[in-house]
């Protein structure tokens, strides 16, 4: 179950998104950051939501998985628009009963930041869904190579991303050993008190940092039996391939900034 | 038979520790052999292994492979001669998939990319985990991930694969699975294999055993020549073989059999037969 909680996020699919080089993703998601910025006006908004949901078909992510993504900040988005529609005291007022007033420059505010989170959190999905972890950490490495000019380890960096991503399953499973094997020896990790249940952890967690060490320093040993001597003289097996989707899409991204400036008020 | 590996006078001692976990051994590892190092646990086999491979370096005497002195210099061209597999199937696999693994040898070796694909699909082929290719290890059995991890070792190409209780922590069946792997590119690719365990009946089918006693060599031999030591072996902490001992019985009772048997195979076929001689 655990295991569905980090990996479930990515779905298998054959797509165009699903097939785009992580690097240009990664542009891609960066810019359009910058990009949702430039809307001020109604029809601004709508061209970026008409954009964000040609991307949610392009992806052919099956919808109820973008939801599920979007289950953990929509709170934090009703939250921004309440925030918005009783602080922002502008323009007419729209409402009024007892002490809450709500003016009309208030709801267009509020409207419009949660909407740009909203297109932001459903852009950044769309990236996890259709990307595995592990290109995406190519991705970094490749795209954050040229500061390596500054000395910034990022060989180093995106190994022991690669080396996390590869052992999540494995300590998943042995935390789960762990738990079997302290409940059996009466430890009760599901009742009782809060205080109770913190306490249960740590007969948990002291063995699993003891294995944790001990794995570390074999696979270290295994790595360097292997050759393994820092990012140097290296060569990469996995490749990333630039493709001409790759530079329509940021060309489409492009496009859609010029109607955005064209449009905005 | 040509030396590969030389081993003189060698002693190590690990900091902090009073004893030597290896003291005065000195032995040669000859090209196409297997040779199975046997101990219980603290003999010293498993730093012998560390030791070839430039993992530790010995306080005194010295090593050398394939005519190479092994020393800090020479120590990322040794390894490229003999590739290790470990105990732990997690705990070697560094890829997020097999095919990623197969290649990280190479990669730290700096081999050209097309022809890394070419080795990474080739190894995979002769340990039969081809089918594998963009499987994560956690949907592997251990068998298969030590598979993995001796294609890995293959894919560099060396001339000696050193297995450090490769098949202690997998259940019956892998560990056939593994042992079938290795015979097979032992004998088909004339590699010389050294098999570090306790397992004496692994031992049982390597052309050369080498008993390690207290870090020290203990006795060297084949292994028929080995297993007559028989209650000595068991003084030392090691598991006489099934066959031999059943041997022995036939032996005690009686029964008379050509010479103890290291195979189950070999005392079934004797036994067998033995009625119309009778």
């Amino acid at each position: 179950m655990m295991e569905k909680m980090i990996f479930g996020r990515y779905v298998p699919a054959q797509s165009i998104i699903h097939r785009m080089d992580p690097r240009s993703k990664l542009i891609l998601i960066f810019l359009f950051v910058c990009v949702v910025f430039i809307a001020n006006n109604v029809y601004t908004y709508a061209a970026l939501i008409i954009y964000t949901f040609a991307m949610i078909l392009l992806s052919k992510v099956p919808v109820r998985f973008i939801i599920a993504g979007l289950k953990p900040v929509f709170l934090l988005v009703i939250f921004t628009l309440i925030l918005h529609l009783f602080l922002t005291r502008e323009g007419a007022i729209i409402f009024e009963l007892g002490p809450i007033t709500i003016y009309e420059e208030g709801l267009r505010q509020g409207i419009f930041i949660s909407l740009r989170f909203f297109l932001l959190i459903l852009m950044t999905s769309i990236l996890t869904l259709t990307t595995t972890p592990i290109e995406i950490t190519d991705g970094l490495e490749t795209l954050l190579g040229p500061l390596k000019k500054v000395k910034f380890p990022v060989h180093e960096l995106a190994l022991m991303m690669s080396i996390s991503l590869r052992f999540i399953p494995t300590l998943m499973g042995e935390t789960d050993k762990i738990m079997k094997a302290q409940t059996a020896r009466g430890v009760d990790f599901s009742g009782g008190p809060i205080k109770e249940r913190v306490k249960a952890v740590i007969p948990l967690l002291i063995p699993l940092f003891v294995s944790s060490f001990k794995r570390a320093e074999e696979l270290a040993t295994a790595m360097e039996a292997r050759g393994y001597r820092g990012g140097e003289g290296r060569t990469k097996y996995r490749q990333l391939s630039w493709r001409i989707t790759d530079t329509m899409m940021l060309l489409l991204l492009a496009a859609l900034s010029v109607i955005l400036i064209l449009l905005r008020t | 038979m040509n030396e590969l590996v030389r081993l003189q006078d060698i002693s190590f001692q690990y900091d902090e520790e009073a004893d030597y976990a290896l003291k005065g051994v000195s032995f040669s590892i000859y090209e196409g052999e297997w040779l199975a190092i046997v101990g219980h646990n603290g003999s010293g086999k498993s730093t012998l292994a560390k030791l070839l491979n430039g993992l530790q370096y010995a306080q005194e005497g010295t090593i050398s492979v394939d005519g190479m002195l092994l020393s800090e210099d020479t120590v990322w061209e040794v390894r490229k001669k003999i590739g290790m597999v470990f105990q732990n199937p997690d705990n070697q696999f560094v890829g997020t998939t097999v095919q990623d693994d197969v290649a990280f040898g190479l990669e730290n070796h700096g081999v050209a990319r097309e022809e890394m694909v070419d080795r990474v699909r080739h190894s995979l082929e002769k340990v039969k985990m081809d089918q594998f290719l963009d499987q994560e290890p956690h949907h592997l059995s251990g068998g298969q991930k030590q598979r993995v991890a001796i294609a890995g070792v293959i894919a560099l190409r060396p001339n000696l694969i050193i297995l450090d209780e490769a098949t202690s922590m997998l259940d019956p069946r892998g560990r056939e699975e593994v042992l079938d792997t290795v015979r097979e590119l032992k004998q088909d690719h004339q590699m010389t294999v050294i098999s570090i365990t306790h397992d004496l009946e692994e031992a049982a089918k390597a052309d050369r055993i080498i008993v390690m006693n207290k870090g020290k060599l203990y006795r060297e031999g084949s292994p028929a020549e080995i297993f007559q030591m028989d209650e000595e072996l068991v003084q030392l902490g090691l598991d006489i073989p099934f066959p031999v001992k059943m041997s022995k019985l036939f032996k005690e009772k009686g029964i008379p059999l050509t010479k103890y048997h290291l195979t189950e195979e070999e005392l079934v076929n004797e036994l067998w037969t033995s009625h119309s001689k009778m």
